[in-house]
């Protein structure tokens, strides 16, 4: 493999900031400083006005594969990510089988093996993500699987959900939950409100996602001499927001995320019946909106993480009512949060990079920090590039972008791969 | 009117409504003829693409658009490509096709006349999409009220029932408040939109109270399910309390009007005298029906070259 120098940029990582080339040997870097010199033979990767930063890592993406293949493979979504700036991605499990026992993880991690970045997986809690008997969770835990979910719906039962934070927790491993009491939710569409109310489609009210926010930090409580771990997906309300934050405040030790529409987008976008506006858990209220900021401003919540959600065009044309919830997110999340959150550079890498990195349990190959002898897995953003989203030029399958023709500025300028320049000036390299 | 589509009430504004309601006296009188027949729209041909059962708005359109001389086509979901799963996009755009002018759209799920209408080059008529909109419906309501009392301006409408659930309610609702009425809803909280945040209107659980003002009282079909879905305990408990009774009428004004869009449940929503009285406008409201929907044809349709 060629050696790189990535020449001229800013370095940030967890340990700060500072002017440096960076040079990458084989799969791992090999020096870090300024005006390094290009040995013979060394690709330079042009980094000058940019931020060379370790690869983003994504605690929640919809790969597709196996079983719906039509709107995303594993190949065409590792390499959306990889446009994204995207090192690592984890595969949620509800796939078609669900990701519930070795055989399928295994299925998952080879055809990840030659793709364009880390696909690692999550796997499912219960059986076929019904949410009645536990999934082989030890079994799973033994191939590398570090986070479990039934994402998609929730574990409804709280005593099934109370023995899957028990038994995991000899494990080592996290349990992350899609918060959404069903029988609240009631079949609902969209965020239940104002807009709801007017366009005569069924809500969800923020109450079903809070409901198990509390019974879940309940259950960590409960079972936290066991030394279990809990993690919330996507967390969409004020409410919500504010529960973490006070459990925190306790000292409880559980980990957060948002999804970047979370922060961009509200209930009004739905006013047109486009499905391309249908998520779950749903857009929700401008003051949800500005919880949700204010979390991940304040370390209430730790992660960004896309939920890329790709569905093919014919489904999310059924009538609103009808249509899959879900929307991409790989290629524009971070654009997204370096627009929309008022946050300094570092603390947006830091909800993007290492964070989720430690929850997923690869601290040791992603999310830096950018040092002499780590895993060569960088991303290098042009912060101040401004580009138009074209849901045709995606490399993911499927177009389902919220974002159509928005103009985003900041942009993935190269990803390096275990040491492979995987994307570079924008294209990726296979 | 200068659209080219009627999805929502909410595009015509007061004085597109107002346009209709004139259009629409004009075109009673042909209804009334012995050959109730104009060739205002011959040449045009009409599509009703029904997705939901419907028989009065469905033949209402169509007795609309052959009193205007248009050729008229009926789509009926349980025999066509669609129970073999074509999708609701390539249907319609297979009826597009065949060179139609217009189509005239009810789906159960909100929000597909906008859809279909981003899928077509034709005219499309929101016949009722799921709880969201009815807004023919509106009109003739409003051109009922129109012709009874002179006016919807200042008056007083009381709208009783499953308002939650209800494209009527929400299409009259902004029809009236823009016609100039005071709107009060009536309905138990379970049978409410969760937000009214927007809704120009009041709200009261006591149809007691409201009656002896209303100048117009606006009853909804009630639906057995609701009793299924915990929304109401039994529907004789809803009648003893939001039924229009016999007792119940008798407190209203001389005037006031008792207005229901059909299919009525007697004995439920509405008692079955009341439903009998002369102040009951639900068949004028029937034949009022034809003549609005024969201006919105008109409107849409009659002034534009194919």
């Amino acid at each position: 493999m060629t050696d790189l120098l990535i020449r001229g940029g800013t370095v940030v990582d967890a340990t700060g900031s500072r002017r440096a080339d960076v040079l990458v040997q084989g799969r791992v870097v090999a020096a870090v400083g300024a005006d390094l010199d290009v040995p013979r033979g060394t690709r330079v990767l042009d980094a000058g006005g940019c931020v060379v930063a370790p690869g983003l890592v994504d605690l929640h993406a919809h790969l597709r594969q196996p079983g719906r293949e039509e709107a995303e493979t594993i190949e065409t979504g590792a390499r959306a990510a990889a446009l994204g700036g995207y090192t690592a991605v984890v595969a949620m499990p509800n796939t078609e089988p669900a990701i519930d026992c070795a055989s399928v993880v295994r299925e998952i991690l080879d055809l990840g093996a030659t793709s364009v970045c880390d696909v690692r997986v999550a796997g499912a809690i219960t059986k076929g993500r019904r949410g009645e008997e536990l999934a082989a969770m030890a079994e799973m835990a033994d191939l590398g699987v570090r986070l479990f979910t039934d994402d998609g719906s929730g574990v409804q039962d709280g005593r099934l959900m109370r023995r899957a934070l028990e038994y995991a927790s000899a494990l080592g491993v996290t349990l992350a939950q899609h918060c959404e009491d069903e029988c609240l939710a009631g079949g609902g569409h969209m965020h239940e409100g104002e807009w709801s109310s007017r366009l005569g489609v069924p809500g969800v009210p923020a109450e079903a996602e809070e409901l198990m926010v509390l019974r879940d930090l309940a259950l960590a409580r409960l079972t936290a001499p066991l030394g279990s771990r809990v993690h919330f997906l996507h967390l969409s309300t004020a409410g919500s927001v504010a529960a973490v934050r006070a459990a925190k405040a306790s000292g409880l030790a559980v980990t957060a995320e948002a999804a970047p529409h979370h922060f961009t987008l509200t209930d009004a976008s739905v006013a047109g019946y486009d499905s391309v506006f249908k998520v779950n858990p749903p857009l929700r209220s401008p003051a949800d909106v500005a919880a949700v900021k204010a979390g991940l401003a304040d370390g209430t919540l730790d992660a960004i993480a896309t939920d890329h959600a790709p569905h093919a065009p014919e489904d999310k044309e059924r009538p609103f009512d009808h249509a899959p919830p879900g929307m991409l997110g790989l290629e524009t999340a971070l654009a997204l949060a370096l627009g929309e959150l008022d946050l300094p550079i570092e603390r947006i890498l830091a909800l993007l990079s290492w964070q989720p990195a430690r929850i997923a349990g690869l601290e040791g190959t992603h999310g830096g920090p950018i040092a002499e002898g780590r895993p060569a897995n960088l991303c290098v953003i042009d912060p101040s590039a401004v580009w138009v989203v074209d849901p045709d030029a995606l490399a993911s399958r499927s177009r389902n972008t919220p974002y159509a023709g928005r103009k985003l500025t900041g942009r993935t300028r190269h990803t390096v791969l275990r040491g492979e320049p995987v994307v570079v000036d924008g294209e990726a390299q296979r | 009117m200068t659209a080219t589509h009627l999805l929502s009430v909410a595009d015509l504004g007061a004085d597109g409504i107002e346009e209709v309601l004139r259009v629409s006296d004009s075109f009673v009188e042909v209804s009334e003829r012995a050959m109730p027949k104009v060739p205002a729209l011959r040449g045009k041909t009409v599509v009703s693409l029904f997705f939901e059962e419907s028989t009065r708005t469905r033949l209402s359109f169509e007795a609309a658009a052959k009193r205007l001389s248009a050729d008229t086509m009926n789509f009926s979901v349980s025999t066509s490509s669609v129970s073999k799963g074509e999708s609701l996009r390539d249907t319609v755009q297979t009826i597009d096709a065949m060179g139609v002018d217009a189509l005239i759209v009810r789906h159960s799920s909100a929000g597909v006349p906008w859809q279909v209408a981003s899928w077509v080059d034709c005219s499309v008529v929101n016949a009722g999409d799921g709880w969201h909109e009815h807004p023919t419906q509106a009109l003739l309501d409003c051109f009922t009220i129109q012709k009874e009392l002179g006016s919807v301006a200042g008056l007083r409408i009381a709208v009783v029932g499953d308002i939650k659930h209800s494209r009527v309610a929400r299409s009259n609702v902004l029809a009236f408040t823009m016609l100039g009425a005071e709107v009060t809803l009536v309905a138990p909280p379970t049978l409410l939109p969760p937000s009214l945040d927007g809704w120009p209107v009041a709200v009261s659980t006591d149809l007691d109270a409201v009656l002896p003002k209303a100048d117009v009282v606006y009853l909804l079909r009630i639906q057995a399910e609701r009793q299924s879905e915990a929304l109401l305990p039994s529907l004789r408990e809803y009648t003893a309390r939001y039924g229009l009774t016999r007792d119940r009428a008798r407190m209203l004004s001389d005037d006031a009007l008792v207005m229901h869009p059909g299919p009525m449940n007697r004995g439920v929503e509405i008692a079955a005298d009341v439903a009998d009285l002369p102040r009951s406008t639900v068949t004028r409201q029937v034949a009022n029906g034809v003549a609005v929907r024969m201006a919105v044809l008109f409107l849409l349709l009659g002034a534009t070259p194919k």
